[in-house]
């Protein structure tokens, strides 16, 4: 069971860069773990030192991201977005995400907000605290509010923190009548 | 009945739930498991008590951190051993078939799955991989996916996805002479760039496609994933049917299911595309990436970009290619054909079937590895590796100074011993030049097989047309 999604306050950590991809979010060397956790301490470990805004003191304990466009893309690791909770971020913005990286976000509690470029570039300037209301859905920043656009069946997950497989097996029915008169083409071995 | 896009076809015939704007439940035909993305899901049917509910359209292999040095030896990573031995367990739990270390069958997961021939037209294939896009080639719907959705997968057959929109890239006339599958995937990412097909499925189509091999087509849609698209396909023809004779896993009943998939596995006339893309065969030079994404490429013939002409008046992607070129200590204005090499990986699941290598060694047999670099060669499976032998490949690249390993996926990612050392340059068959992709600091160069011994024998990026 995955926790309920609440609404997040927190000042944002920005990270303009395009086209981040989950190799540099997380390296290889540590995906041979075999578990869900501990992948926090080693987010962007490659990228570490300080110019990088992991390391920004005025960036420490954001529960969220603003991203540049293209976040996660390149390699389907869920570990990306594993380190990513691990080291407290909550909700990722960017004006684009890749999209098993969006799926895996979702799979996991993280809230993936796309903005459109305006939207972003106001997030992307806000160094106060920003409240994401996934109910509502809106962004509140000082003096400021936008809404948001998300999925109604991805809004649900997060918010009810849905096991999607307990879901599924609710459609167990539907599942076996498509084996016995559709398919699958024929077993492998 | 409407005129419908391959694509559309095979959604359709997959669909068990059908959630109208929302996403629709589907129907996985194959399910392809290795070690790195799967213990967490594994994990998760034990603590919730489920079992796989197919295990019989199910198969595991390892491949991403195995070593390619002798077979038969211990692996001597610690960790990777676990992972390795992580796997066994869980497939003998679940009674999932397992191509391990030792077995024949063992390579790449997206070499074996088509080499077996269980990879089949209009299937949904799915893996804990983002190269499983690499199994379009076959008029499949194959997809990589995280490991959450690995374990629904195994729980229940299915996985619920948001339907992509269909995307056609059409590839026109000829490709000139040493131009490949590689050349024409890298110019088209390096034109849409590495998310210019977020949200898509990407259709190749046209001449250049028709006239490939197989494995030619399974290098553009592997690539379908560097161009941002949540998979990537090829109609099937009598090119595809040929392949699937006589491969062990294929179905008793191939040729009544290839009758069937004449009839469907194909675009419609007239149906209609959410957008197009098109590129002529004939005006592709050999491709070659100076930056740190695959949309960083250029013609080998040209000069290394200045970050301002490549953005076009992005500040973000100017941004991004100074720190690129800085990474890669590359100079704007220097000539491609001026950038000496360390290392070359002729492997990965991009380029490294029996076609790849016979291209590889026409090049490498005109010369030697030169001073000071080192060369390495992994075919994509065991099975690669033992028909390359018996053609006597291994022996022309030994000669030529190459090292010929046993498979996996290799220095593609480098999470076994095969690594680059910090600022070491490698020319690369592989799919990704990320920073520290093949080791941390180091740095990528992808081209083609061709290209790739061209950089061997030379010792710098070189134009395989000119010692051709």
């Amino acid at each position: 069971m995955m926790e309920p999604f609440r609404a997040v306050s927190s000042r944002v950590a920005h990270f303009p860069e395009p086209n981040v991809d989950t190799d540099q979010i997380i390296p290889k060397q540590f995906l041979k773990r075999v578990s869900r956790a501990g992948f926090g301490k080693h987010l962007f470990h490659d990228r570490r030192g300080p110019d990088f805004f992991l390391d920004d003191p005025r960036y420490e304990g954001c529960s969220i991201l603003a991203a540049g466009d293209n976040f996660g893309c390149g390699s389907s690791r869920e570990h990306a977005v594993w380190a990513l909770k691990d080291h407290g971020f909550a909700v990722v913005i960017s004006t684009s995400f890749a999209d098993i990286f969006h799926s895996n976000c979702i799979k996991n509690g993280v809230l993936p907000v796309r903005l459109p470029p305006g939207h972003m570039g106001r997030v992307m300037r806000e160094d106060g605290e920003v409240t994401v209301d996934l109910e509502a859905q809106r962004i509140r920043l000082p003096g400021e509010s936008m809404r948001f656009e998300i999925d109604a069946y991805q809004r649900r997950v997060l918010l009810e923190g849905l096991d999607e497989i307990t879901v599924t097996l609710r459609h167990r029915d539907a599942i076996s009548a498509y084996e016995r008169d559709r398919g699958p083409p024929s077993a492998i071995v | 009945m409407t005129a419908r896009t391959l694509f559309d076809k095979l959604w359709d015939a997959h669909t068990v739930v059908d959630g109208g704007d929302g996403p629709s439940l589907i129907y996985v035909d194959r399910h392809l498991v290795h070690e790195v993305t799967s213990p967490q899901a594994f994990e998760g049917l034990r603590e919730a008590g489920r079992r796989v509910r197919r295990p019989d359209l199910t198969i595991a292999t390892v491949d991403h951190n195995i070593p390619t040095t002798k077979r038969g030896l211990p692996v001597v990573d610690q960790i990777s051993r676990v992972q390795i031995e992580t796997l066994e367990s869980n497939c003998r739990q679940f009674g999932i078939t397992l191509y391990g270390m030792d077995s024949p069958r063992q390579g790449i997961v997206h070499v074996i799955g088509p080499q077996l021939g269980v990879t089949l037209p209009g299937s949904t294939i799915v893996c804990g991989d983002s190269h499983t896009s690499t199994h379009g080639a076959f008029g499949a719907f194959a997809l990589g996916i995280g490991t959450s959705e690995v374990e629904h997968v195994l729980a229940t057959q299915t996985i619920w996805l948001d339907k992509p929109r269909p995307y056609l890239i059409r590839m026109d006339g000829t490709p000139g002479r040493m131009v490949t599958a590689k050349d024409l995937i890298l110019y088209v990412i390096r034109n849409l760039g590495t998310g210019g097909g977020a949200g898509h499925v990407f259709e190749y189509a046209g001449r250049a496609v028709e006239s490939m091999s197989m494995e030619q087509r399974m290098t553009i849609c592997n690539m379908s994933i560097e161009g941002g698209a949540r998979a990537g396909m090829v109609a099937a023809d009598e090119t595809t049917y040929r392949y699937l004779r006589g491969r062990p896993l294929a179905p008793d009943n191939l040729d009544e299911m290839i009758d069937a998939w004449r009839e469907t596995l194909h675009s419609d006339p007239g149906c209609r595309f959410d957008r197009t893309y098109a590129i002529r065969a004939d005006d592709i030079a050999p491709q070659v990436s100076w930056g740190t994404n695959p949309g960083m490429t250029c013609d080998i013939t040209e000069s290394v970009p200045h970050p301002d002409e490549y953005a076009r008046g992005s500040a973000d992607l100017e941004a991004g290619a100074r720190r690129a070129l800085e990474y890669m200590d590359l100079e704007p204005g220097t000539q491609m054909t001026d950038v000496r090499i360390d290392r070359v990986f002729i492997g990965s699941c991009t380029n490294a079937r029996l076609g790849d290598l016979a291209e590889a060694a026409e090049v490498a047999k005109l010369g030697r590895v030169a001073d000071g670099v080192s060369a390495m060669v992994v075919p994509g499976s065991q099975a690669v590796k033992a028909a390359a032998e018996r053609r006597g490949l291994d022996k022309i690249f030994r000669d030529a100074g190459f090292e010929w390993r046993n498979s996996g996926c290799s220095m593609c990612l480098g999470m076994n011993p095969d690594i680059l050392e910090p600022g070491e340059r490698c020319a690369s068959t592989s799919n990704r030049n990320f920073e520290g992709r093949q080791g941390s600091g180091g740095r990528t160069h992808l081209l083609s097989p061709a290209m790739a011994a061209a950089a061997a024998i030379t010792g710098s990026l070189a134009d395989v047309r000119e010692i051709t």
